[in-house]
């Protein structure tokens, strides 16, 4: 929970804190009201749901025939006698590990660039560069994209690099986001180093990217936690098979092959929660490396 | 003379950044027998509307009105549910004070980051014993229910910053809560719930994963399954159609970034919108 509350608030300017309103008893009720949609949502939608998907991973079930218990057979399954499982995860890592430094790289060195612009030729270059972060996720241009790497697309060893570039041209939303952290580095800062003698490279290194640390964390988990789950893109530029030769199964496309075309809904739910499981492991680890390298204004 | 040497870079990388979109508005025009030697240009040599046609006809018997009038339906419907369910459930955390408060929103905060695959099959084996599969209810449904609580936080963010004053002067002139909410609260949190709006219906409209589970019959398909339907089709025939039914796709979006491509940037540098 804590997890999630700094995740979410990290590049967030504070929000004014009023005093709460004075007299809680008679609202108590009424709030509920307002928070009815969302209860029910939470409820239906969200918590029994994850038990159901939990139970189910530990059954066999075709969605018509009632789910069978086999204990751990699936989880089993999954790491020993299923090849095509551990291909998904290999080809997942391996587009986690390169999409996201190469997308927070770019987004980070175009929010320099535009950053020492100032006024409206700033304005419009981050509007026109943060457009395909909306344009990217669509079918439309993830055809297109298919059509321009035609031939990288149908050979093993380039598909996959096809899908991270597909990924890091969408560096728009990173990018506002660094570009909104720069902007709030006080600029004495950067006098004081100047004064001192600080080189352009010096004053990246000892002051820009330390103070930026907070917003490069929060944009590494949250492209992390969305890199593992990337679908419509592989979906698109594989001809919705994860080909050729297996090169772009992302865990997803498994997934939903799996779930929805063979109806194996009991193995898909185990695999839904080891990839539940992933990301939070890893989500974890990132927060632990965290303390030795983001720096939270106060602790300079 | 630094100043247009930065210039230059950005326009630089704008036109390395724009070159798929331009690309594929000149193969959207391109003669289908020009199309393989286009494939490396970027500018048509002739130029034709056969595609544009084409992909007016549609794909797998339906036409290309038959699905934007779909994707109309659910993106409308997935943004009024967000904005009023939302806008409801943030007020209560933002403005009223209740005794789970705390943890409730601790919850709305973690089910940002799960993963819909989690709760995915579950909700599928409910919505197929309620014969709901092949309908737009799955689609829409949870937006009603709040489900996408990134928006709850959004708009949790900006009611926390409308002044106290304000509630107190209400509550002196007879106001409840519903009334506060109703003519305090929500006139004055517009700019939170255009940004919900505008980023619900461009995220709904790209949305494929869940269509693609949900909706099964031609006609109920959306304008991303309607693309979808070119996937699988080798022929180079059916290239000029796709790449202008891609087009078509792309424009509700280009629009609604031409339009509001403020509330859009000030929304993602503020709560860090994934975009």
């Amino acid at each position: 929970m804590v997890l999630a509350e700094r995740v979410s608030s990290a590049p967030v300017k504070p929000a004014a804190e009023g005093a709460p309103p004075r007299r809680p008893s008679r609202s108590q009720g009424v709030a509920y009201l307002f928070l009815g949609p969302w209860l029910l949502g939470a409820i239906g939608l969200t918590v029994a749901p994850m038990v159901v998907s939990l139970y189910l991973s530990f059954t066999d079930y075709d969605l018509f025939n009632p789910p069978k218990w086999v204990g751990l057979g699936n989880y089993a399954k999954l790491f020993g006698d299923d090849p095509r499982y551990l291909r998904s995860v290999g080809v997942t890592l391996r587009y986690v590990a390169w999409s996201v430094p190469l997308k927070l790289v770019l987004a980070l060195a175009v929010a320099l660039l535009l950053n020492s612009l100032r006024g409206k030729g700033q304005a419009f270059f981050r509007s026109a560069f943060y457009a395909p972060s909306l344009l990217g996720a669509s079918v439309g241009l993830a055809l297109a994209w298919r059509a321009i790497f035609d031939t990288w697309v149908d050979t093993p060893d380039h598909a996959l690099l096809t899908i991270v570039l597909l990924s890091a041209w969408q560096f728009g939303a990173p990018m506002v986001i660094f570009l909104a952290g720069l902007q709030q580095i006080p600029r004495d800062l950067f006098d004081a180093a100047a004064v001192d003698g600080a080189g352009w490279w010096r004053r990246l290194w000892s002051i820009t990217l330390p103070m930026l640390s907070p917003v490069l964390f929060f944009n590494l988990v949250l492209e992390t936690i969305h890199a593992f789950q990337a679908f419509t893109q592989a979906f698109v530029v594989s001809g919705g098979r994860g080909g050729p030769a297996d090169s772009t199964l992302f865990y997803t496309l498994y997934l939903y092959e799996r779930g929805f075309t063979e109806f194996r809904m009991g193995y898909a739910s185990a695999m839904a929660w080891v990839l539940l499981v992933a990301i939070a492991v890893i989500t974890a680890v990132l927060f632990r490396t965290s303390r030795y390298w983001v720096f939270y204004g106060d602790e300079r | 003379m630094r100043r247009a040497g930065v210039v230059v870079l950005c326009l630089a990388a704008l036109a390395l950044v724009l070159y798929p979109i331009v690309w594929l508005l000149s193969a959207s025009l391109t003669p289908v027998e020009d199309l393989v030697a286009h494939l490396r240009s970027l500018f048509p040599g002739r130029i034709t509307a056969d595609g544009y046609r084409g992909a007016l006809e549609g794909a797998g018997g339906e036409s290309f009105w038959t699905f934007l009038g779909n994707s109309t339906i659910v993106a409308s419907g997935a943004v009024i549910g967000n904005v009023v369910s939302c806008s409801l459930a943030a007020y209560a955390f933002a403005r009223l004070r209740f005794r789970l408060s705390g943890p409730l929103f601790a919850f709305a905060l973690l089910t940002i980051m799960l993963p819909a695959h989690v709760t995915l099959i579950p909700q599928y084996v409910v919505f197929q014993h309620l014969e709901m599969i092949d309908t737009f209810v799955p689609l829409i449904l949870p937006k009603l229910l709040a489900t996408d609580a990134f928006f709850v936080f959004l708009m949790v963010q900006f009611m926390r910053g409308i002044p106290h004053e304000l509630d107190e002067a209400a509550k002196i002139d007879g106001c409840g809560p519903v009334r506060n909410y109703r003519y305090v609260v929500l006139p004055l949190s517009r700019p939170a719930m255009v940004t919900t709006a505008i980023f619900t219906f461009i995220w709904t409209w790209n949305d494929f994963f869940s269509q693609l589970i949900y909706l099964s019959s031609t006609e109920n398909y959306t304008i991303p399954m309607g693309l979808r339907l070119f996937i699988d089709q080798t022929s180079s025939s059916s290239y000029g159609p796709m790449f202008a039914m891609s087009v078509l796709s792309l424009v509700p979006i280009g629009l609604f970034f031409l339009a509001f491509q403020r509330f859009l940037v000030a929304g993602v540098a503020t709560t860090g919108l994934k975009g």
